[in-house]
């Protein structure tokens, strides 16, 4: 009798967790239902997003030149602050519905419900990304430099070659990484900084010879942060596929082919080369190394 | 006559009771049961709770994203690697942090007026470091050494921030050593000095290994705390066994190197812990020589 009643009592028991974990367990979302998947879903300010009624843009902080001006991606200042109100515009919304979110570049590709209806933080598109988020179409084609104090042995490169007995450094999960690793494939172990801002200091200290960054990053630093350094010079495409940065998305959000549209139209009518012009108009020609 | 010999020593011999044999029977009926429900219980509980995670809007997604066997062979070499710079870390900085932690709080327990600055400066410095958070000494030490420019001082990251490592830790273990010093009874001081020892020899040969001993616990714990904080040596761009991970993680946007860096991590601790474990039980059992009472 008392092992019949134990068992019972852990049936009752087991029915309880279960119902409390399936309970807990979320629905999934309904977002795709309706007429949010109809082509229609592009009407102007009618989108499913995140924030009825507005739309939520993220980027990293602290947002850095060119592509933000002062650190407040809110003022419409610098590239990329441009190109989101841009977006946003021609998705239907004015600058007062865009709200702006902190996102870590890290928890950007979380798995799960995301803050932002799209983030905007120089992220190239690469098919092993595409695996874990969506990107909207290129909005910028990137072109990778180095760039050295110019006392440093790495300021007289003039190839790629050069490079290769030179300390370099680049921040994580960046293609400058990617292009130190796989193409120049340095002596010396290259270093890997969280952030540009720690890249800059060891160039500075002389902790690296070079970095590898952005072109457009690495005016800016020549230009106004780390003065006794130079613009090396910039690395040539090598897969044949231009880089370029997209914006990101949900994996399963409704909205990217809107806003992959929205991008498309920029680009048609001129809208992002006249951006690129009036914020990045230094990043034209850098010698290019082989 | 035999016969009843035999009878009687049957007879001597102990034979449980009919009583007691039923009791022992029905304790191992009990015993077993428990287990059986033991067992099933806990069969179920994991069911459910692999039911409920398996079962979830999101589990392929998180399967793909956290546990992709693709990345995780990736990954092991890379972390591995960059483990080893964490383990030579842990060693050397280990050794220096003890070294440093126990001068310090021989430094705050020295007597004597003309002493006071020692005693000062060690108290300064501990108050400060252990206020100070880590990541802050990692910086100013790994970017702000440097910047000085001073002749003849490195500029290596990685011995920079064991630099770092060591000044805050070796704060938080004088303390320790000092908590330890400070429990010895006095009396066992008064003992030692009656008998004839220096101030020195005391200290040497009597209060020290009594202090020591006790403290084992929490030094083993820092130690493991510092195996883990070795890894923020990165900030400087050494690659550690952590950032390895994180590198292969935000190049293809897969969390999965962050799962095998962290099951390394805790593979690493787990024998650490069981050897603190022994050593604490071996100290219990030399103390107590005799049995506890």
């Amino acid at each position: 009798m008392p092992l019949a009643r134990r068992v019972a009592r852990l049936a009752v028991c087991s029915a309880v967790v279960l119902v409390t974990a399936s309970a807990c367990a979320p629905e999934p979302e309904k977002k795709a239902s309706g007429n949010a998947t109809t082509a229609a879903s592009c009407a102007p300010g009618e989108l499913a997003t995140v924030a009825s009624g507005k739309l939520t843009v993220g980027t990293d902080k602290p947002a850095y030149a060119p592509w933000f001006e002062d650190n407040d991606p809110a003022n419409g200042k610098g590239f990329e602050s441009a190109v989101a109100y841009a977006v946003a515009k021609q998705l239907g919304y004015d600058k007062g519905q865009v709200v702006w979110q902190t996102v870590p570049f890290n928890s950007s590709f979380a798995p799960g419900a995301k803050k932002f209806d799209f983030d905007i933080n120089q992220v190239s598109i690469s098919d092993q990304r595409k695996k874990a988020v969506a990107f909207s179409s290129g909005y910028y084609e990137v072109r990778q430099a180095v760039v050295a104090l110019k006392t440093s042995k790495a300021a007289k490169a003039k190839s790629v070659a050069d490079l290769k007995d030179v300390k370099l450094g680049a921040q994580v999960g960046t293609t400058s990484l990617d292009f130190v690793n796989d193409l120049v494939k340095p002596t010396q172990k290259p270093s890997v900084y969280q952030k540009n801002d720690f890249a800059k200091s060891a160039l500075k200290n002389g902790q690296v010879d070079a970095i590898v960054v952005d072109l457009p990053t690495a005016f800016y630093i020549t230009g106004a942060e780390v003065t006794d350094a130079e613009v090396v010079g910039q690395f040539e495409n090598t897969t044949g596929t231009p880089e370029r940065f997209g914006l990101v998305l949900d994996k399963e959000s409704a909205l990217t082919s809107c806003v992959s549209g929205a991008v498309d139209k920029l680009r048609d009518n001129g809208t992002l080369a006249s951006l690129e012009k009036k914020w990045l108009s230094e990043a034209v020609d850098a010698p290019v190394l082989k | 006559m035999t016969v009843t010999k035999e009878a009687s020593a049957v007879e001597d011999a102990y034979v449980p009771s009919e009583r007691r044999l039923a009791r022992e029977r029905h304790k191992r009926v009990r015993a077993r049961r428990a287990t059986a429900v033991a067992a099933l219980s806990t069969l179920v509980t994991g069911a459910v709770l692999f039911l409920v995670v398996v079962n979830s809007p999101g589990w392929e997604r998180t399967k793909e994203t956290f546990f992709s066997a693709h990345y995780a062979r990736v990954a092991l070499p890379q972390v591995l690697d960059g483990l080893w710079l964490n383990v030579r870390l842990l060693v050397v900085c280990g050794a220096c942090v003890l070294v440093l932690g126990m001068l310090l709080a021989l430094a705050r327990t020295l007597r004597g007026p003309v002493f006071f600055p020692l005693r000062a400066l060690a108290t300064a410095y501990t108050d400060f470091f252990r206020g100070l958070p880590l990541i802050i000494c990692l910086l100013l030490v790994i970017f702000g050494v440097p910047a000085l420019r001073l002749q003849g001082v490195t500029t290596d990251p990685v011995l920079l921030g064991g630099a770092a490592l060591v000044l805050t830790y070796s704060a938080y273990v004088a303390e320790v050593f000092r908590a330890g010093i400070e429990s010895v009874h006095p009396s066992q001081r008064a003992a030692a000095r009656s008998l004839g020892l220096s101030n020195r020899q005391t200290l040497r040969h009597v209060v020290i290994p009594q202090a020591v001993r006790r403290v084992v616990p929490p030094l083993l714990n820092d130690l493991v705390s510092l195996q883990k904080d070795t890894g923020l040596v990165s900030i400087g761009g050494a690659v550690d066994a952590v950032y390895a991970a994180q590198i292969i993680a935000s190049k293809d946007f897969n969390y999965t190197p962050y799962v095998v860096a962290g099951l390394v991590f805790v593979a690493l601790t787990i024998p650490m812990t069981r050897f603190t474990d022994w050593v604490t039980a071996r100290m219990d059992r030399r103390r107590a020589q005799g049995g506890l009472v």
